[in-house]
């Protein structure tokens, strides 16, 4: 599967990057290469196989409902690019 | 005095208790090493003059219960360690300085080890030559024009240099093993849930572990039970006790079976690799392993599974590196400019890559094609693994399928950077621990490793089987200091 | 039952249309602690006060899930009459936005914990049943703040990684009411099990509702949209209604319905097309490789079944058989379970009938008129019993009941002391009632005569007298007995 320009902005967009036309170019090279690569799979015939869910043979650890977090806004916002003592700051969103 | 540099690890902790030399003293000749090697590239943050402290009040203290008491060591600048800034060899984190300490370094420290200073690494861990980072490429002290490996480039080299005793690394595809054979050094890949990955950055959180690089067999046993604990924080960490793999570490592996998987022989394969590959199989038939042909059938088909499931599982983690919290953030007329900018400016080639391959392979339409697939894949080369495991105690393969190559060879092409990778990733697909120990070199002296896959949760048995093929190869460095 | 019949339909120029609803409804699991971090979930607490480094997602940081979250899902699972799921996965559902730290938040996709449930509807035309398709944790997001700065947005991460429960219905909601009727259930059941506590107001209850609409007797669905983050039962009814008529007026007009999300502006009580084109997110859900799958022990469900509270259902037939409630009644005190312990408080040591009688009508009318829920009814359940008691032996009239009650509404008097202390005692001593009832009459022979020959209007002078001469304590049971007999 080749990935054309079209889609190397289209996966731009949901993965938030901004890329200029030579890069959207480069890219969509770089990553057909990688695709027809990956696409070794396709010849494994997987049909009957249980998708691996976890390396791990055991059950996943709970913990006690406890509160002993929080309360450490200052270290939250330290190394915060903007912020005002109390909030994160960003730019406004258009919604 | 700069002797003490050229010691192994356990050495210079015996001879510290010994009080044959101080933990000032040995930390001022790293320190100096260090100063002298700016050329080969592999710290990001120097932390001499704290290490000095520590060293110092470490000899006032005189507290020798640790396992690495009064030790200075430098590690990957993917560990987050407490008011120590730390980049993961990138510029969207290059001011990032971390209010709390990783697990696996807190645990070094309170061994009584403490902070030499963060070593360069591939962007986010995502290399196989350490030339992605941001902050420049690193050099095997093997050659100047030579790549150390990747993603773990700057420790192997650092650790090859004789610029820290010992240091410890992450690998997620083969980024400590691969080092370590292109440096002469001995890198480990614990079983997956032996170390906690809290507090470590993330890149592929089913594939990822951090484990020790060190001069010798040894060091590595000692420095792997200094670093691993199970970690309620991190639910993929594992309850099992930590052996005290020195006191058991032995060469005696008379009646171990070892496999050797017929797969592992590629096309084009190197006839250095290949004789090299032999060489082992005959060093432990020497030690009394019993050797045994077979076949893990679904080896070609690792590559293209790890190359769906590590960046997809990345490009969900760096999904965080947004300029809202920490790290770098660029001008934005609103949010979504913001985050666009951010992400374009902060990442470089090879992560925007991943980031994109792995969203790609997510996307509407394209999971069951892609990644569902992979972890189908995943579970075969898992089962190949385990089935052969019943059969054998250990698997003998090379690490590389070549030396370490010429910086900017292989930048041009992914793929064929991918490549390097082909006899480590099948390991992290399947959460086995596996090592490499350096085992020869070839024509143009560069060195080369052999590795040994166990099963998991058995370090000890590789590692006394890399103890064996160490005592017989007997590895020298042939390299000179050429960088100052 | 109920002679009521359903009759919510819009009539379109050319056609009467049905409107089918169905709800995601997201509540927020009342616990100590987040769903996969140890920080506060208390509600009003200063900006970025309850976030841990996990919640604002720093790097290396990990979840590691509360296991009173799990307790809660399958407990409202289990209110739902639903499937518990012994085997299940969270997902990452990934996108960008402020309030979501790490780029993805931690939900359940294809493998959710509870499954197929229903809930059971008492509406005035008849009892429903509206299936539920499935239940979820996930986590919650922070809050954006718009409107502090003219360019800015301020994030507040508290709520990131509240654990929510995301109840989704089957589209089997056919109007306002309904879904009315259906809240207040969900709710009720979920405050019974104290597993939500339904403050819509403190956003503990949200719901994203979807909308179709489809001719009558069309048996295919019609393409639906999606009205995000609804706050309060009366937008979601005013939401539904003006979708629907909208949905509605672009069919019979010949266009198409296009299926997108959108908003419901409160101000100008309009739903609109979200404006971003992020319109058709693509979350690349996946499982959380942090995390391992869910496995719940059959051991766990028993435990927590046998622990069960009883539930409204249950304690609304139970009412009605053993304490011979109506339907009516039953519902109004099993609505809520703070009622409910009201009621039951009170009962315990005075009549069911009168008991239910002065919670429905007398308490529920200083309530309403006070804007108050019955935790803070100015009368306590041990105080309104011994009032009710005293009704019941004849100490006080009902007359004189309705006088005390008004005065414990201060402080929450005990009646007790009211009437001794205002000496209201109920004159019920035949020989003392015999007394003042001749005295009437002697006083007023010439009315007596009239009302001996056919002016019976008259005893409702007499008993008048008879109370402002007791000062109102007459027993007026015994006085419309002792008169009558005097009469003869």
């Amino acid at each position: 599967m080749s990935i054309d320009k079209d889609t190397v902005k289209h996966i731009s967009k949901l993965a938030k990057i901004s890329l200029d036309e030579k890069k959207i170019s480069d890219l969509s090279k770089d990553l057909s290469s990688i695709m027809k690569f990956i696409e070794k799979l396709n010849k494994l015939n997987t049909d009957n196989i249980t998708p691996l869910t976890s390396i791990i043979n055991a059950s996943l650890k709970s913990r006690i409902d406890e509160v002993n977090d929080g309360k450490i806004r200052d270290q939250i916002l330290k190394n915060s690019p903007e912020n005002n003592e109390e909030f994160f700051v960003v730019p406004k969103v258009i919604d | 005095m700069s002797n003490i540099s050229q010691l192994s690890l356990t050495k210079i902790v015996k001879g510290i208790k010994k009080k044959e030399f101080t933990s000032e003293e040995v930390t001022k000749v790293f320190i100096a090493n260090s100063k002298k090697s700016k050329k080969l590239n592999t710290y990001i943050t120097e932390c001499f003059d704290e290490a000095l402290i520590s060293a110092k009040n470490f000899d006032k203290k005189k507290d020798y219960n640790g396992l690495l008491s009064g030790i200075p060591i430098a590690i990957k600048d993917l560990f987050c360690t407490k008011d120590i800034k730390t980049t993961a060899g990138s510029k969207i984190l290059n001011n990032f300085i971390p209010t709390y300490e990783s697990t696996v370094t807190k645990n070094l420290w309170s061994q009584g080890a403490f902070l030499l200073g963060k070593l360069n690494c591939d962007e986010f861990a995502m290399g196989s030559s350490n030339e992605t980072s941001f902050f420049g490429n690193v050099i095997n002290p093997y050659g100047e024009k030579i790549v150390p490996g990747g993603s773990s480039g700057g420790s192997a080299s650092a650790l090859a240099a004789e610029l820290t005793p010992a240091t410890i690394g992450t690998d997620t595809g083969g980024s400590i093993r691969q080092p370590a054979s292109f440096t002469g050094t001995v890198g480990l890949k614990p079983t997956y849930g032996r170390c906690s990955r809290w507090g470590i950055v993330a890149f592929a959180s089913s594939l990822d572990q951090a484990g020790p690089m060190t001069k010798n067999v040894e060091d590595c046993a000692l420095l792997l039970q200094a670093m691993s604990s199970y970690d309620p924080k991190d639910s993929t960490s594992i309850d099992i006790k930590v052996e005290n793999y020195s006191s058991k570490l032995t060469e005696k592996v008379k009646g171990l079976k070892i496999g050797i998987p017929k797969e592992y022989r590629v096309d084009d394969m190197p006839v250095e690799i290949d004789s090299l590959w032999k060489k082992g199989i005959d060093y432990l038939k020497d030690a009394g392993a019993v050797i045994k042909n077979i076949s893990l059938p679904h080896t070609m088909y690792a590559l293209p599974t790890y190359y769906i499931v590590a960046p997809a599982e990345a490009s969900s983690n760096l999904a965080r590196y947004d300029g809202v919290k920490y790290g770098h953030r660029a001008k934005g007329n609103n949010l979504i400019e913001m985050y666009e900018n951010t992400r374009s400016e902060g990442f470089g080639n090879e992560v925007k890559r991943r980031i994109l391959i792995g969203t790609y392979v997510l996307s509407s339409g394209y999971y069951d094609a892609y990644y569902l697939k992979a972890q189908k894949v995943r579970q075969l080369i898992k089962n190949d693994f385990d089935k052969s495991f019943t059969e054998v105690d250990a698997i003998l393969t090379p690490s590389t399928p070549s030396s370490a190559f010429k910086i900017g060879d292989k930048t041009d092409d992914p793929i064929s950077m991918y490549l390097n990778d082909i006899f480590t990733v099948p390991v992290n697909l399947s959460g086995l621990p596996a090592i490499s120990v350096p085992a020869g070199y070839d024509k143009n002296n560069l060195p080369l490793g052999l590795q040994l896959i166990g099963k998991p949760f058995d370090e000890q048995t590789i590692l006394n089987l890399s103890l064996a093929i160490e005592k017989r190869v007997n590895f020298k460095k042939n390299f000179k200091n050429w960088w100052c | 039952m109920g002679e009521k019949k359903f009759d919510y339909f819009i009539s379109g120029d050319k056609a009467k249309w049905e409107v089918v609803i169905g709800l995601e409804v997201h509540a927020q699991v009342l616990s100590k602690s987040k769903l996969f971090s140890s920080s506060s979930t208390k509600f009003g607490a200063d900006p970025n006060t309850q976030v841990s480094l996990v919640d604002s997602g720093f790097p290396g940081m990990l979840p590691v899930i509360n296991q009173f979250c799990i307790e809660q899902s399958i407990k409202t699972g289990l209110g739902l009459k639903a499937k518990i799921n012994l085997y299940s996965v969270f997902d990452r559902k990934n996108y960008f936005y402020a309030d979501l730290p790490q780029g993805y938040q931690i939900s359940q996709y294809k493998n959710p914990i509870v499954g197929e449930g229903e809930v059971i509807l008492d509406l005035p035309y008849g009892s429903k049943k509206v299936g539920i398709e499935r239940l979820h944790l996930e986590q919650d997001a922070g809050k954006s703040i718009h409107d502090m700065d003219p360019e800015n947005t301020f994030v507040d991460l508290n709520r990131s990684g509240v654990a929510l429960m995301e109840i989704v219905s089957k589209p089997d909601l056919r109007s306002p009411e309904e879904v009315n009727f259906y809240i207040k259930k969900l709710r009720s059941i979920m405050r019974y099990l104290g597993t939500c506590d339904g403050n819509m107001q403190e956003g503990s209850l949200r719901a994203d509702v979807n909308v179709s609409v489809r001719k009558i007797g069309d048996k295919k669905f019609g393409t639906r949209c999606e009205i995000k983050n609804v706050n309060s039962i009366k937008f979601m009814q005013a939401a539904i209604e003006y979708e629907a008529n909208r949905q509605v007026d672009l069919l019979e007009t010949g266009k198409n319905i296009d299926q997108e999300t959108r908003l419901f502006d409160t101000k100008k009580n309009i739903t609109r097309s979200m404006r971003s084109k992020e319109n058709a997110h693509d979350y690349r859900y996946f499982p959380d490789p942090d995390l391992l799958p869910l496995k719940i022990d059959k051991s766990l469900i028993s435990k927590l079944e046998k622990e069960l509270p009883e539930l409204p259902d249950e304690k609304k037939e139970r009412f009605m058989k053993e304490h011979k409630l109506s339907s009516y009644e039953a519902n109004i005190l099993v609505s809520d379970k703070e009622i409910s312990d009201f009621y039951e408080e009170v009962i315990k040591s005075c009549d069911k009938k009168l008991a239910t009688n002065w919670i429905t009508v007398e308490l529920f009318a200083v309530l309403n008129k006070k804007n108050l829920n019955i935790s803070q009814s100015p009368v306590s359940a041990k105080n309104l019993s011994s009032l009710i008691k005293m009704i019941s032996s004849g100490k006080i009239s009902g007359k004189i009941a309705k006088y005390v009650f008004e005065k414990m509404q201060v402080d929450n008097k005990d009646p007790n002391q009211i009437v001794e202390k205002e000496s209201l005692i109920q004159q019920s001593d035949p020989k003392e009632l015999e007394k003042i009832i001749v005295s009437v009459l002697l006083k007023n022979k010439d009315k007596v005569a009239q009302y001996k020959s056919g002016k019976e209007k008259l005893f409702g002078y007499f008993v008048g007298e008879v109370m402002k001469l007791s000062k109102g304590k007459a027993n007026p049971q015994l006085v419309n007995q002792i008169l009558k007999n005097n009469l003869k």
